[in-house]
């Protein structure tokens, strides 16, 4: 089965434009704005320190909540861990781009 | 359809214990866990185990499985027989964020599309009247997002027909990508998610996030591109000015004399065209000319022959 879409979507990077806060951002994970809170609270997610009053997010947090979110369901671990796990996975990719700059496979 | 051992999915015994159960899933999904695994087949095998966890979790759903007994061997034709759950009642506990039409069909039709997803649409904000996003990634060459420009994108997502069977729905969608998108970053297409499920509700949006395709000639590092530059060995002695592919066109390329493999070139903002732009690096490579030719070794000769040269003197031999 296949539709065929003639209308051009597209043309803006989300993470350059878009300004979440935290109902925003748990309305696209899915979760409880509590949840979003609890990752703010972990030091997963840091919202922009400009913003007065409410908290609000780059684009890039949506992403890296879906990613912890993923984590602490899947592995069953809490938001430390879930923290020590984000770390060390970007650890590891700034590792793998290193090797990747210097022209190996990683 | 194929008959799923759970038990050997997950690596226990028929006669686990609960904890035993609960402790080998951890391990695994940590081995297996896409995020996480750099595996090939991770995506594929966490799947996999999570639907064997569901089921042997469950203490209803275990006794359901456990009473089809060992089954055919795994990967033989199975049906299951008519009847087999009666006196059985499944509380479906929730996955949260799961595709619930992942399932394998050996898991579908023992337990429903439905069942793993239940407990966990519980969740779902009282409201509906805002459809569920959808991401997808999707692999471009490095050539979209230096260039921008339209694309054609199909997407392939499982989905239930009337009688709720799996199907498998292509849809093509016309992209413009973004000049200077970057790996990681995605493109949001509003209202081309789920539906609502409240009629005149929005649907959901979907998020399209970029992965490049390794490239022939540059290596990318966030806005950064890397560009092996092969030099002859009197180019990078002497200096010389060589042309140099860059995304934006050709360039003449001045190596400084006593260049040293290895060493970096910047082409300041000539990387990836994002805000501000990349640069590009040529990273020198010493290409030694082949001896094969017999004035090639001549020419090699004399070169021993007019230069006192240790290149291992650092190493005191």
């Amino acid at each position: 089965m296949s539709s065929r879409e003639a209308t051009v979507h597209g043309s803006q990077i989300f993470e350059r434009y878009a300004v979440l806060t935290i109902h925003d951002l748990s309305r696209m994970c899915t979760v409880e704005p509590q949840d979003i809170l609890a990752l703010v609270e972990e030091g997963i997610l840091e919202p922009l320190p400009e913003a007065a009053g409410e908290w609000q997010f780059t684009g890039d947090a949506l992403r890296r909540a879906r990613l912890a979110l993923r984590l602490r369901h899947d592995l069953e671990v809490n938001l430390a861990g879930v923290a020590l796990a984000l770390d060390l996975l970007e650890e590891i990719h700034q590792l793998r781009r290193a090797i990747r700059r210097a022209g190996a496979q990683p | 359809m194929e008959f799923k051992d759970y038990y050997q999915v997950m690596g226990v015994a028929r006669d686990a214990t609960e904890a035993q159960i609960k402790q080998a899933y951890r391990k695994l999904a940590r081995k297996f866990h896409p995020d996480v695994s750099k595996l090939k087949d991770a995506e594929a095998r966490f799947k996999e185990l999570g639907e064997a966890y569901e089921v042997l979790k469950s203490p209803e759903k275990r006794a359901a499985y456990d009473q089809l007994g060992s089954g055919p061997r795994p990967g033989e034709d199975f049906r299951p027989p008519p009847g087999w759950d009666s006196g059985f009642e499944f509380s479906g506990a929730g996955r949260a964020g799961g595709n619930d039409t992942d399932y394998s069909d050996f898991f579908a039709s023992l337990f429903g599309r439905e069942a793993g997803g239940a407990g966990s649409r519980g969740r779902r904000r009282a409201a509906s009247t805002h459809g569920e996003d959808q991401h997808a990634k999707i692999v471009l060459d490095l050539e979209a997002s230096l260039a921008g420009g339209q694309r054609s994108l199909t997407l392939r997502a499982p989905s239930l027909d009337a009688d709720g069977h799996v199907t498998t729905k292509d849809r093509t969608l016309n992209v413009q990508i973004p000049k200077g998108i970057l790996a990681g970053q995605s493109i949001r297409l509003a209202g081309q998610g789920a539906p609502a499920e409240a009629s005149g509700g929005t649907p959901g949006d979907l998020f399209l996030e970029v992965e490049f395709h390794p490239h022939r000639l540059y290596r990318v590092d966030g806005r950064d591109l890397y560009l092996s530059l092969p030099v002859a060995p009197w180019e990078a002695a002497l200096g010389a000015t060589v042309a140099t592919p860059t995304p934006s066109g050709e360039v003449q390329l001045k190596i400084p004399a006593g260049s040293r493999g290895g060493g970096k070139l910047r082409l300041k903002g000539r990387g990836i065209p994002a805000s501000p732009p990349g640069d590009l690096y040529a990273v020198i490579e010493i290409a030694l000319p082949s001896a094969q030719e017999e004035s090639a070794r001549a020419a090699y000769l004399a070169f021993a022959a007019a230069l006192p040269f240790n290149p291992r003197a650092a190493l005191g031999a």
